[in-house]
């Protein structure tokens, strides 16, 4: 019993990293539709620039993710730049090709990591990094808390910024109405640009909290593929409150089937989820 | 009366080229050539298959590595259940393949565009998971194939492999010819222009993209059947990389998938400028020329090699007059 217990609260922690890691999806391809499958490749892009800032300069991986969330709001800037001028403006067939151009740049990074770091699991030093705190019966890493912590805080901060601030508004009218927005003078194009950007850029953030919580390897993002979509579709495409309560149900089955089963069935979990929801209800939880 | 030409020049170029393999295995004395060989033939078999259901109706399968990793499992688990020769595994890895696609395609063909392909990342990884928990077939850690002895006029094991692999390019190209000009082929990329109209027309479009998941998959498990033979040895995490994935998409999009040739000219130009490369400098680089590739043609060259060499393929497929 106390084995569940502890499996359901390292699952909640788990879960709310899980939002951090999904929330740009939960832009990029929940409100902007962009079949963006390259997006767990630039996750772990981000966790070895930490690990590489981390190692050369010792810096604090937090600070550093902080530190790569500029380059990574240019990089999303130009990443949509070059999907719209290909696949968006010219309309036709944007769908097969715009999912293959994701595909494909996911695995130039895959190889561009392998060729610059090896295929060995790379880790981060911090203070707050092996120690855990005691409950009675079970342990907490420490480290599982800081990236809790952190990653409700950033999960918190777009869902308010998406909800409250100006541009976020303009960000989820774009979603919704681009003719409308366009007839009112805005230039949607110019928004959704900046909606990629800013998508991208929690990547920094979510990078480093990726590499705090354990080691990372260049395939990594393989298994975040059906991690984050299956937080994004279960959510429902764009919401931001949904993305956290998915991400969650996902942590604590993961945590879950990993006490109960052991290890050798975690990668099935999210991808067995994720068909689950798109056989069942494929608007998610909290669809529109 | 063309028509009927093509096919003579078709069947003509087909005896040719079996012919020609044939000759090369009892000619050549190095072995090296049929080590190489047999994988561009692999890779052609694969992006002919793949194109089938991604490029004549535009579902893009992730999960080429799925249907591989079946193939040879299934190969695998005969051989060391009752010593199965070769041809039973390739025709068991077919069978099982059209099932998985049958099963695939009725859970999945109903999603539209990126969670079709999401959905067959998914069915992959949780088909590698199943096996790696598999005993029987050595789990995650793999298992040691003893090739049988070799069967006349075959000299060597990896000669006949590379024979038995060019007779599976053989078979899936004239699938994919005779689809690409029945009336599946006409429905199928009616539906891939425009899913509704075609539907709305009387396009049974459901059945038209089982027909063809199935015969796709049918094609690719058959394809990855003489695997383990090939290597004499299996593991899950090879047998289904994802690397094939993206092989087989990369080289049939690189082609161009208005005709069938194209998955052929693709695969022949990437497996080639691979087997080289992987002599030459490393297998990493292989797979980052491959994604390089894919991206600058998908950006450059929508209609891919056969879209650059012959204009009206780029009118054609594009859905306008």
């Amino acid at each position: 019993m106390d084995l569940l217990l502890g499996a359901v609260v390292l699952g909640v922690l788990l879960g709310c990293f899980y939002a951090a890691v999904s929330v740009g999806l939960s832009v990029s391809f929940g409100l902007l539709d962009v079949p963006h499958v390259a997006h767990p490749a630039f996750l772990v892009l981000a966790s070895y620039g930490v690990y590489q800032l981390n190692e050369s300069y010792d810096i604090d991986p937090l600070l550093a993710g902080l530190a790569l969330t500029p380059l990574f709001f240019l990089f999303g800037l130009l990443a949509y730049r070059v999907y719209y001028e290909t696949f968006e403006r010219r309309g036709s067939d944007a769908g097969v090709r715009g999912i293959a151009f994701f595909f494909g740049i996911a695995f130039i990074i895959e190889v561009l990591i392998i060729l610059q770091f090896g295929v060995d699991q790379r880790s981060v030093t911090a203070t707050y990094i092996g120690k855990s705190w005691r409950f009675g019966e079970f342990r907490i890493p420490i480290r599982q808390l800081v990236a809790f912590a952190v990653a409700l805080a950033l999960t918190v901060l777009l869902a308010v910024y998406l909800s409250k601030t100006f541009m976020g508004r303009a960000i989820r009218a774009v979603a919704q109405d681009e003719e409308a927005l366009r007839l009112m003078g805005a230039n949607p194009v110019r928004i959704k640009q900046f909606a990629f950007g800013i998508a991208t850029a929690v990547l920094g953030i979510a990078g480093a909290l990726l590499i705090i919580v354990a080691p990372v390897e260049p395939t990594l993002d393989r298994a975040y593929i059906g991690r984050t979509f299956c937080v994004v579709v279960m959510a429902g495409l764009g919401s931001i409150s949904g993305t956290l309560i998915a991400a969650i149900i996902l942590g604590v089955a993961e945590s879950i089937v990993l006490t109960l089963f052991g290890a050798s069935w975690a990668p099935a979990i999210s991808f067995a989820m994720l068909l689950g929801v798109l056989a069942v209800r494929p608007q998610g939880l909290l669809g529109r | 009366m063309t028509k009927h030409r093509n096919s003579i020049v078709f069947w003509a170029g087909v005896a040719i080229f079996l012919a020609a393999v044939l000759m090369m295995t009892q000619m050549v004395r190095n072995e090296y050539p049929f080590f190489a060989g047999y994988v561009i033939l692999q890779f052609i078999a694969l992006a002919v298959a793949w194109s089938i259901l991604g490029g004549y109706a535009g579902y893009v399968n992730f999960g080429t590595n799925a249907f591989f990793g079946i193939g040879v499992y299934t190969a695998v688990a005969l051989f060391k259940a009752t010593g199965a020769p070769l041809v039973v595994q390739i025709a068991a890895a077919a069978f099982v393949g059209m099932a998985l696609g049958f099963g695939v395609g009725l859970l999945t063909l109903r999603m539209r565009g990126i969670f079709f392909s999401i959905a067959t990342i998914a069915l992959a990884i949780i088909i590698e998971t199943f096996v790696m928990n598999w005993r029987f077939v050595g789990g995650a850690a793999g298992i040691q194939i003893q090739r049988p002895p070799v069967m006349a006029p075959f000299d060597s094991y990896v000669k006949m492999l590379f024979f038995v692999q060019a007779v599976m390019v053989v078979i899936a190209v004239s699938i994919a010819r005779y689809i690409q000009n029945s009336r599946i082929g006409r429905g199928l990329q009616a539906l891939r222009d425009d899913e509704l109209a075609a539907e709305c027309t009387g396009v049974p479009t459901l059945k038209l993209k089982l027909v063809a998941c199935m015969i796709s998959g049918a094609l690719i498990s058959a394809a990855g059947a003489p695997a383990a033979m090939y290597l004499q040895y299996a593991d899950p995490s090879s047998a289904f990389n994802l690397s094939y994935s993206v092989s087989a998409l990369a080289m049939a999009l690189i082609g161009g998938t208005a005709h069938w040739i194209g998955p052929v000219l693709g695969a022949i130009l990437l497996g080639s400028t691979q087997q080289l490369l992987a002599v030459t400098i490393s297998s990493e680089v292989n797979v980052l020329v491959l994604g390089i590739m894919l991206v600058l043609f998908v950006v450059g060259a929508p209609k891919g090699i056969i879209g650059l060499l012959r204009p009206r393929y780029r009118l054609r497929a594009g859905g306008k007059p």
